[in-house]
């Protein structure tokens, strides 16, 4: 754990596209009079979707909308390691989860994949600025791993291949979440087969939602 | 009240508390000391520091943060027995030691080199509750410093993260420019990205800050606090006489910090009172000065300028005595029983201020300052209190934090709290003394009264208006001088029957007592009494050297009209002598001998003449005086606030090379304006 600082190079403005304006001001409607600043959490993290990291400006525009000083929205944003306080990869940030249930099934050879094809270092970016990488605590999903995270997509049992695989394909597009041994969740593997449980599903809850509801330009991976 | 205590045992002593007290208040009601380092008496609870632990017996059975925990919440015994707390049990002790460890894992054995070093909270409250060894072996946390401006130093690798300094920006200064930021081990107190601090209140984060981490930049290694000697004074850059201590090595002054007084600056100081002691060192009128024929200001002696006195003086000439604004009472007093027998004038109202002699209840106000904690609304008329007295403007900050409502007549700026603004002219009150007030029926209504209000020519028919105001509203009123010797020098009637314009023409003589904010006229021959080589020093003829405040005892009557003791903090420089004593030397030449030979003396006479002097730190209320009638013109003339820059109001100021800085640091502050 290192304290972060927010980046040295910040852009000059942050606007709240269209959408994520009447998004926002939705949240902040949620909050009694005098408590709008409740919001500042939701407001970050859509400002993180919007441009990929939370940067000075956008700080000070939620405190702005929040009437709160900046510096205590940028308290919360420095608090929390979910909000990047410098610029992640144009196409994807990947978190590579490397607690335990993942780094026995192969985690560590998914970082250095991504040392090599990344970046030497966390949080830096590639050299075309497509992609960056962190390793992360676990996100949960361990009968599933190793896992990694883009954006609020889970990309499961990867092995070495599957995942060089996964990094060309965001590069040129928007790969579909999910297991890459076909499993449909986190049952055992070839259990349909072997039992007569049978699901009608072709795909699970949360792959659905990506398929159906791709998100909208407003809000990157 | 009786009845609500609430009873408790405190280390098997039983005792009634009020049930909204927290545990360490309780503790301290009994004098039991609890270990602190993130409370503090007028600064929200964080509990954050983990020092204050206690035992409370059949409770969780955990050590509980006393700061942080009401009486009320404490559950009784199984048969309803009082509960009972322990603040030096095994499990206290152990706790306690516990966090201290904790505490100085990651704090640098700095002290030999630590301005705090002899009054930091950390060092004693190590050596009485902490171990003599240390178990961390393995490399300590550093923090990069933090560029706060001219005044505040950090060495942010001792911090222990109180955060008292980001609570007072935030609460009491207003201005919420520090955090912390990061988390766990790695949080950090810094400023929004690098910003120095703009608050006119920054210094008391020195004092509030427990360990070395936020030292004072101007006092920066040159004495150790047991080397000074500490003086109670009263401080005279504004007129609301904050309570000081100056801390002197020596003839030099090393610091000034602030005493507790409730009634008047609780225990903050503004930074302008706090450091302008490198003005007391330059720019010091150490010997008398004689103007030649070539018009040159040339060193003499004492007897020489008396001498150059007596030629110009005869039984025909005019002679006008002005008062400066740091003045003391005991110099105006002395001074006006010379010029009384040599048949002048006295005045103190400089340039054509409007102020009633005789009308106490206006110039000194109907309430004391405390006034303002518990009024529901506040009407400012005329003043920038954050400009004019930082501190009152925290009050009225911290009033308006409890709900109070602020209205603003005058120039729009920030306070540093939100106003409405009702205009910049007198035409919104008429519209509330006609409507009778309606909307301020049986509430507590407090006026502030600005300097905007008394100086501007049509000032008396302004106040006529303030006083219907504020009859029709039965409020409150607080004048808000900017001077320090005004309201002392009005209680002295130090004021001619006329004006300060045509008293000044009708003068041939001016002994101006420390005078230096206005022109005087060429043709006037002037003596000028003063301790620093200002303005007013510039235009004399005749300059005696005279002591400045901390180098002589003196009463100085603050704006609500209490009389305040300062004492002689260190030596005069030079040749200087006292005001008083001046006076005296001056009676003596001029063959009309004031009947006094030390200031015990002098007091005596002062007291049984003006008997509101000996009453010492008291606020006598005064009777009201009824209005008279006003003409509709002064209605239109817009209110001016008679200071643009806080930092350079008078030549003690000036004469400071850390007022100049903060002046020109804080020029676009004062000229932003806000919208309300």
């Amino acid at each position: 754990m290192i304290l972060r600082r927010i980046d040295k190079k910040q852009p000059s403005e942050f606007k709240f596209s269209k959408n994520n304006l009447s998004w926002a001001k939705k949240q902040i409607a949620k909050y009694p009079q005098d408590r709008q600043q409740s919001a500042v959490i939701p407001l970050l993290y859509r400002a993180q979707e919007q441009e990929g990291w939370v940067s000075k400006p956008a700080i000070e525009e939620i405190a702005k909308m929040l009437k709160m000083a900046p510096i205590r929205v940028y308290e919360v944003a420095s608090f929390y390691f979910m909000f990047h306080l410098s610029p992640v990869g144009e196409k994807a940030h990947i978190q590579v989860c490397g607690t335990t249930p993942c780094m026995l099934r192969g985690s560590e050879k998914l970082v250095e994949i991504c040392k090599k094809r990344i970046s030497k270092k966390q949080k830096e970016l590639s050299s075309d600025g497509k992609l960056s990488w962190e390793e992360v605590e676990c996100i949960g999903a361990c009968s599933n791993s190793p896992v990694v995270q883009v954006g609020s997509d889970y990309y499961e049992d990867l092995s070495e291949e599957s995942f060089v695989n996964l990094l060309d394909k965001l590069i040129d597009g928007n790969p579909e979440p999910g297991s890459r041994k076909k499993r449909f969740s986190s049952e055992p593997e070839g259990f349909f087969k072997s039992s007569k449980f049978k699901i009608e599903e072709k795909t699970n809850a949360s792959v659905k939602l990506f398929l159906e509801k791709p998100f909208s330009t407003d809000r990157k991976k | 009240m009786e009845n609500n205590l609430r009873k408790i045992i405190i280390d098997d002593q039983e005792v009634g508390v009020n049930p909204a007290m927290t545990i360490l208040q309780a503790c301290e009601h009994i004098n039991k000391e609890i270990p602190r380092f993130c409370y503090h008496e007028r600064l929200s609870i964080a509990g954050n520091c983990r020092m204050c632990l206690v035992e409370v017996v059949g409770g969780p059975p955990k050590p509980m943060a006393s700061c942080a925990l009401q009486v009320k919440d404490l559950r009784p015994g199984p048969n309803g027995e009082p509960p009972v707390i322990k603040t030096n049990s095994k499990m206290v002790k152990k706790a306690r030691e516990g966090v201290m460890e904790f505490l100085l894992i990651n704090h640098p054995l700095d002290c030999p080199i630590c301005d705090q070093g002899g009054e930091c909270d950390l060092q004693d409250q190590a050596i009485a509750f902490g171990v003599d060894f240390s178990r961390y072996t393995e490399p300590k946390r550093a923090v990069l410093d933090v560029d706060l401006g001219p005044l505040v130093e950090t060495h942010m690798t001792r911090c222990i993260s109180c955060t008292r300094c980001v609570r007072f920006v935030t609460e009491v200064a207003g201005i919420p420019e520090m955090g912390q930021i990061g988390r766990g081990e790695n949080s950090e107190i810094t400023s929004y990205l690098g910003k120095t601090l703009k608050s006119e209140l920054q210094g008391n984060i020195i004092d509030l800050c427990p360990v070395g981490a936020l030292t004072s930049k101007p006092y920066a290694f040159t004495a150790r606090p047991w080397e000074l000697t500490k003086t109670n004074c009263i401080d005279i850059m504004d007129a609301l006489g904050s309570n000081i201590r100056i801390d002197s090595k020596g003839k030099k002054i090393m610091r000034i910090l602030p005493r507790n007084h409730d009634g008047i600056n609780e225990e903050w100081l503004s930074d302008k009172s706090r450091f302008i002691w490198d003005g007391l060192n330059k720019q010091r009128l150490d010997a008398p000065y004689v103007r030649n024929e070539e018009g040159k200001l040339k060193v003499s002696s004492w007897s020489e300028a008396f001498d150059v006195i007596l030629k110009k003086i005869n039984k025909s000439s005019k002679i006008l005595a002005l008062a400066g604004d740091l003045v003391s009472v005991e110099t105006l007093f002395s001074t006006k029983e010379l010029i009384r027998n040599l048949g002048g004038r006295t005045e103190c109202r400089i340039f054509n201020a409007c102020i009633p002699p005789n009308d106490r209840a206006l110039y000194a106000g109907t309430a004391p300052i405390t006034a303002i904690n518990d009024s529901e609304i506040i009407f400012i008329i005329g003043s920038n209190p954050r400009v004019e007295s930082p501190v009152l403007n925290a009050r009225i900050r911290s009033s308006w934090l409890k709900g109070a409502e602020v209205n603003l007549i005058g120039e729009n700026s920030d306070l540093t709290y939100g106003y409405n603004h009702l205009g910049t002219n007198l035409i919104e009150l008429d519209k509330i003394i006609k409507n009778n007030g309606k909307f301020y029926k049986n509430r507590k209504v407090l006026i502030i009264l600005g300097q905007g209000i008394f100086c501007r020519t049509d000032g008396y028919e302004a106040l006529e208006v303030v006083k219907k105001f504020k009859e029709t509203l039965s409020a409150e009123l607080i004048s808000l001088h900017v001077a320090a010797s005004r309201v002392g020098a009005m209680d002295l009637n130090f004021v001619s029957d006329s004006d300060y314009k045509s008293t000044v023409d009708w003068s041939d003589v001016i002994l101006n007592i420390g005078m230096d904010e206005y022109e005087i006229p060429d043709d006037k021959f002037v003596i000028y009494q003063g301790s620093h080589g200002d303005r007013g020093a510039n235009r004399a003829d005749v300059i005696l050297p005279s002591c400045a405040f901390s180098e002589e005892s003196g009463i100085f009557m603050n704006t609500e009209g209490r009389p305040q003791l300062s004492l002689k903090a260190c030596e005069k420089i030079g040749n200087a002598r006292e005001n008083w004593a001046i006076i005296r030397a001056l009676s003596e030449k001029l063959d009309c001998t004031l009947e006094y030979n030390n200031l015990d003396e002098l007091r005596k006479k002062l007291f049984s003449e003006y008997p509101i002097f000996a009453s010492l730190d008291k606020v006598k209320s005064n009777s009201w005086v009824k209005s008279t009638k006003f003409t509709k013109n002064c209605l239109k003339v817009d209110l001016k606030n008679i200071w643009s820059d806080h930092y350079l109001t008078n030549p003690i100021a000036r004469s400071s090379n850390i007022m100049a800085t903060l002046s020109k640091n804080n020029k676009e502050i004062y000229n932003k304006k806000v919208k309300s």
